[in-house]
């Protein structure tokens, strides 16, 4: 009785209306929730096995422990490859940050002749699948008599990261408003100093952010480095190698360490950027 | 005069590297895909002889897997765009102050060791996790199905994988769209789906071009996904040239397909690029 004459009341609103009200608030955030777990399930699934009492191989769970954590070079080969990949992660990044932010402030700030060539030159490794440029160095690198090895890798992976670095720079120096440059020009500073006070701090974290992206992209990497680093192990090529064999609960330490820290840095500089904003 | 140089100058080192460390290699490998074995010579020695049917030997050979790469790098990129597309859409209307956060919550995944993420599927969905079992009880597979090891597997690593890749672009492109727009299509009677699509999937279509390729560029160079969740059916190109490079030692069949993969890539994407009608990709 009462359910007639609600609907005798308000008679605009359809069932499917309704539905789609619903929709719009509800669904959303379950669908959300729905996908966050997706992104994390093998995220925490690393997390949960690096308490693994596992032995050797980490396949099944066998009981909890904190000795990986206060143990992590337990398993040596792991930290060994750890030290190689944070050493070429470093050395990749200084590089490719340089070179790339220099060619982004030539791209983001002049007007030439072959500009759109150059915008060309840096999609194009973006667009080459990692596995051809990971060969077709690795074949420079044969012909030429050098052996894969450390600098191969380091090289290897400035190649793919310049392009990321040129990128986000690139989107940083647009964001730029002109008229700040101007006003330094206004007050007499030179080019020099317009460009050390007023266009590389607001430039700043453009470049901070490209070196973090680098620093991750090469961290990460294991397609071309497995073509060009030779005997040399990195972190995800050890992980790959042991895959077969079972891979120590230590890795699963290292992995989750890094993700914690990485997390902690983005948290750290979102806090840094709001407290500028006010 | 100073002025005219200095954009040279800049662009001088970092081009002269990309030069050496990416043209001249691809170069080089368009050399090598034509040598044929040295006669009399050991493993892994060959001379130049201009033979191009090394590249009709190579693709004749290994046809399925190209098709193979070619058709599950578009599926994942097609899911990979259904998952990504709602998700990008709740982050930048219907997320609040929590935008940043959730942000954060979509890059997060990727701090963990990629190879380790994958390993973790195939250890989730293998014999000894927890949804095959799962599964079996309430009868949605029979005990004789597997997860792991199929084409199933190494799509869903893939979708997975790269997923990210897709999302962060559709975000951006969403996230530029202004709110009133909407709210004027609903004013002018549009309905909910009208709305999707006039306005909000016109705005977005940046973000589903620049999405769809970073996502299907390297799913369809990958091997790492069908090497650690698939099984020797499931073999695509990546897998090909990485086997003919380091346990076959045959380089220029390593290097023709490399070049007819990147060839494949850059044709479909022009095209792509020219009937979807983006130019601020570059």
């Amino acid at each position: 009785m009462s359910k007639k004459i609600a609907e005798a009341k308000a008679p605009t609103i359809s069932p499917i209306l309704r539905f789609q009200r619903w929709f719009g608030r509800n669904l959303i955030r379950v669908y959300m929730f729905l996908a966050f777990t997706y992104l994390f399930i093998p995220v925490a699934y690393t997390f949960a096995f690096s308490f693994n009492d596992s032995g050797k191989s980490n396949l099944i769970w066998k009981g909890f422990t904190l000795d990986n954590w206060q143990n992590p070079c337990g398993a040596p080969e792991v930290c060994n490859a750890l030290a190689n990949s944070i050493k070429i992660g470093l050395l990749a990044t200084i590089f490719s940050t340089i070179l790339g932010t220099m060619i982004a402030f030539a791209i983001g700030r002049h007007k030439f002749r072959g500009r759109s060539t150059s915008n060309l030159l840096i999609f194009l490794p973006m667009a080459t699948p990692e596995i051809v440029l990971g060969a077709s160095l690795l074949s420079l690198f044969l012909v030429l008599h050098i052996n894969p090895g450390f600098w191969p890798t380091v090289i290897a992976h400035v190649v793919f990261c310049i392009s990321f670095v040129v990128v986000t720079v690139k989107a940083r120096i647009a964001s730029l408003d002109p008229r700040l440059e101007q006003a330094a020009m206004d007050l007499y500073a030179n080019e020099f100093q317009t460009f050390r006070r007023v266009t590389l701090p607001l430039v700043a974290p453009g470049i901070a952010g490209a070196a973090l992206l680098a620093f991750s992209l090469s961290f990460d990497d294991f397609i071309i480095t497995n073509f060009n680093s030779g005997t040399v192990i990195t972190f995800p090529k050890f992980v790959y190698t042991a895959a077969a064999r079972g891979i120590p609960a230590q890795a699963n330490v290292i992995a989750s360490s890094m993700f914690f820290l990485a997390l902690a840095i983005v948290i750290a500089g979102q806090i840094l950027n709001r407290r500028k904003a006010r | 005069m100073q002025k005219i140089r200095t954009p040279y100058l800049l662009l001088l080192p970092g081009f002269a590297f990309l030069f050496t460390f990416f043209i001249l290699p691809i170069i080089n490998l368009a050399q090598t895909s034509t040598q044929t074995p040295l006669s009399g010579g050991d493993t892994g020695q060959y001379e130049q002889t201009y033979r191009f049917g090394n590249y009709i030997d190579a693709f004749v050979e290994n046809k399925e897997q190209f098709g193979r790469s070619f058709v599950y790098a578009l599926i994942a990129t097609l899911l990979a765009l259904a998952i990504s597309y709602p998700l990008a859409y709740a982050i930048a209307f219907k997320s609040g102050k929590y935008k940043n956060f959730f942000l954060v919550l979509v890059v997060a995944p990727f701090f963990t060791s990629f190879i380790l993420r994958t390993v973790a599927w195939k250890q989730i969905l293998g014999e000894e996790g927890f949804v095959v079992p799962t599964l079996r009880t309430i009868g949605v597979i029979s005990d004789s199905t597997t997860l792991t090891s199929t084409a199933f597997a190494v799509v869903m690593g893939m979708t997975y994988n790269f997923l990210p890749f897709m999302t962060l672009p559709l975000y951006a492109s969403i996230d530029r769209i202004d709110p009133r727009t909407l709210e004027a299509s609903g004013d002018l009677y549009a309905n909910g789906f009208t709305t999707f699509r006039k306005v909000t999937l016109p705005l977005s279509m940046p973000g589903v071009v620049a999405g769809t390729l970073l996502t299907f560029i390297p799913a369809a160079g990958d091997y790492v996904n069908a090497a650690i969740l698939g099984s020797p059916n499931t073999k695509m190109i990546g897998n090909v040239i990485e086997s003919r490079y380091f346990k076959i030692v045959d380089y220029p069949t390593a290097a023709a397909l490399s070049f007819t993969l990147m060839a494949a890539i850059l044709i479909l994407v022009t095209l792509y690029i020219r009937k979807a009608g983006t130019e601020e990709l570059v």
